[in-house]
């Protein structure tokens, strides 16, 4: 019996969400006694492995061969499935992403577990399992009880604090059955951001509004967001506009960020953005007009213009 | 191609979420319920398909009771050309996907498509759960898709970026903007939409695997402190020394 954790991993490294998932398995692995085991899909150097034993997982599970290089859903969901079975998993963890958000329901049907998505906290296990999870795109909590006797979890950012309790990992290759079906959807390409921090894992994030006028004066953005090694946002309007492009749209239709510092510039703070950025540990607003919404969300606010304000805040900030 | 939209009813983004009941449910007093945004662009670029000689039918498919016909009404207005509402509440993720399985499977429909997520309860594993039920593939999130003969080509959203697929029917998709542009009924669709065929059906059997058990609204905001827009140092300070952010 075994808490499995779903990491995942690009270029060498392990995204800091999975670490963070990794760090919630091993919670629960100590309420339920019991150990964590890893799947690790994508490209994790040697190094980066090692140091999940530093968070408290004993076992790694690594893929090989080409139908998981990319990623692709149904690949990576049957080595889930299959690893699952290998360490008859009770309870599987991941970080919400894209890729968890289409790979952990499948492997959920597959073994006919229970599951629930956006948890933000520790599950309670006396006597069932119960966990709060964010609803209504964030307006709400939800407390839930999970049936099945295997439990699925997906994980909001900052749902759990890093922590260490170091053991000696052991790193295994899993070897896992491949059906047609599962390598049916090719991958032909990708387009990526390769520079950019990426906007859901950031733990600062800066966002322009239609308050800053045109995509040729998103420097104010970027330059904050260089200074504090922020990623970078933006408002629907803004993503509609196609001053942006549309991975960087925070809101109810877009991204739902959860860093520890949300910087909004120029937005006026629509019930829709607000929906996804209410979350965030600390937000700070700069805008003109005293009146906007987002001031009453916000814990910090500067009332002016960005114009002025901005390359302000940047040169203060690149001091520090 | 026969394409099943699954839609579901949901608060306007803009409304305000209350729960009454003992805080176990919904307060549905001053909510407007519409079609899921994401659904909405699922339904929207199904339109398209069937416009452009793509697709021959395309039927809307809600799980809900009585309440929710005027929203499969709209999907009716918009396009769809024939409805079913599988008669109950759409209480666990589990609980839907059966459904939707069930109709897919009994309609002999080639392609499911959905919103990635229900902006309700968010889930976002719906479809995942109907591909796994059917035995067939999914996709999400879907920002484009086109089709050629029985071939889709997709792109997908990835962190930082996009990922270009290329899929066979049958398969589920979970859709995002900017897949379509939201449709608005015309006249016509209204008056059509009211002759439609909406079919009720009852639920196939299944177990519930999450049971909510209640609900609770995030402590208020203490209020916001203002720092004057020629003192950014002393925000700077805040954030550092006060909030312990930076």
């Amino acid at each position: 019996m075994s808490i499995l954790v779903f990491i995942e991993a690009a270029e060498g490294s392990i995204k800091k969400s999975s670490i963070e998932a990794a760090c919630y398995a091993k919670a629960v692995a100590t309420q339920i006694n019991s150990q964590v085991t890893a799947l690790v899909a994508g490209e994790a150097s040697e190094a980066e492995i090692q140091a999940l034993g530093k968070y408290g997982v004993e076992k790694a599970y690594l893929l090989e061969g080409d139908p998981f290089k990319n990623f692709a859903i149904a690949p990576v969901s049957a080595a889930l499935t299959q690893a699952a079975k290998s360490c008859s998993a009770k309870v599987i963890i991941g970080a919400k992403s894209n890729l968890s958000d289409a790979v952990l329901p499948r492997t959920t049907a597959a073994l006919k577990a229970s599951m629930t998505t956006n948890v933000v906290s520790l599950p309670s296990t006396n006597g069932g399992f119960e966990v709060k999870r964010s609803i209504f795109t964030g307006k709400a909590f939800a407390t839930v009880k999970l049936e099945s006797d295997i439990k699925v979890l997906s994980v909001k950012k900052n749902a759990i604090e890093l922590s260490e309790s170091p053991v000696s990992i052991q790193v295994e290759k899993l070897a896992v059955t491949l059906s047609d079906a599962d390598t049916s959807v090719k991958v032909t390409g990708q387009e990526k951001a390769t520079s950019a921090i990426s906007l859901p894992e950031a733990d600062i994030v800066v966002s322009g509004g239609r308050g800053l006028k045109g995509p040729e004066n998103w420097s104010l953005v970027t330059d904050l967001a260089k200074t504090l090694h922020a990623a970078t946002g933006c408002s629907k309007p803004v993503s509609d506009l196609d001053w942006r492009p549309h991975h960087e749209h925070v809101g109810q239709t877009g991204i739902k960020v959860s860093p520890n510092l949300y910087i909004a510039i120029g937005i006026s703070g629509a019930i829709q953005h607000i929906a996804g950025i209410n979350a965030s540990k600390v937000i700070v607003a700069i805008n003109k007009d005293p009146d906007a919404p987002i001031f009453k969300v916000a814990d910090y606010g500067i009332v002016g213009d960005a114009f002025e304000v901005v390359p302000k805040l940047t040169q203060a900030l690149s001091k520090i | 191609m026969k394409i099943l939209v699954c839609i579901t009813s949901v608060p306007d983004t803009t409304s305000k979420i209350s729960f009454t009941n003992n805080n176990t449910q919904l307060d549905p007093n001053g909510v407007t319920f519409i079609i899921g945004p994401y659904d909405d662009y699922a339904l929207a670029r199904a339109v398209e398909l069937k416009e452009t000689g793509k697709a021959t039918h395309i039927t809307a498919l809600n799980v809900g009771l009585a309440d929710t016909e005027p929203v499969i009404r709209k999907a009716l207005a918009i396009g769809a050309d024939d409805a079913i509402r599988v008669n109950a509440a759409p209480v666990d993720s589990w609980f839907v996907a059966t459904q939707i399985a069930e109709v897919a499977k009994s309609g002999n429909y080639d392609l499911v498509m959905m919103g990635r997520e229900s902006i309700d309860y968010n889930s976002g594993v719906v479809h995942s759960f109907v591909a796994e039920m059917l035995g067939w593939q999914v996709v999400t999130p879907v920002m484009k898709l086109d089709i050629e003969g029985t071939t889709l080509s997709i792109s997908r959203e990835i962190e930082g970026g996009k990922e270009f697929l290329q899929a066979n029917l049958p398969l589920v998709v979970g859709c995002q903007e900017p897949i379509a542009e939201w449709k608005i009924p015309s006249m016509r669709g209204i008056m059509s939409a009211r002759t439609k065929q909406l079919q009720v059906v009852e639920p196939t059997s299944t177990d519930l695997k999450v049971k909510t058990l209640n609900f609770e609204l995030p402590p208020a905001k203490s209020g916001c402190k203002y720092v004057d827009a020629d003192q950014v140092e002393q925000l700077v300070s805040l954030l550092k020394s006060e909030a312990k952010v930076i």
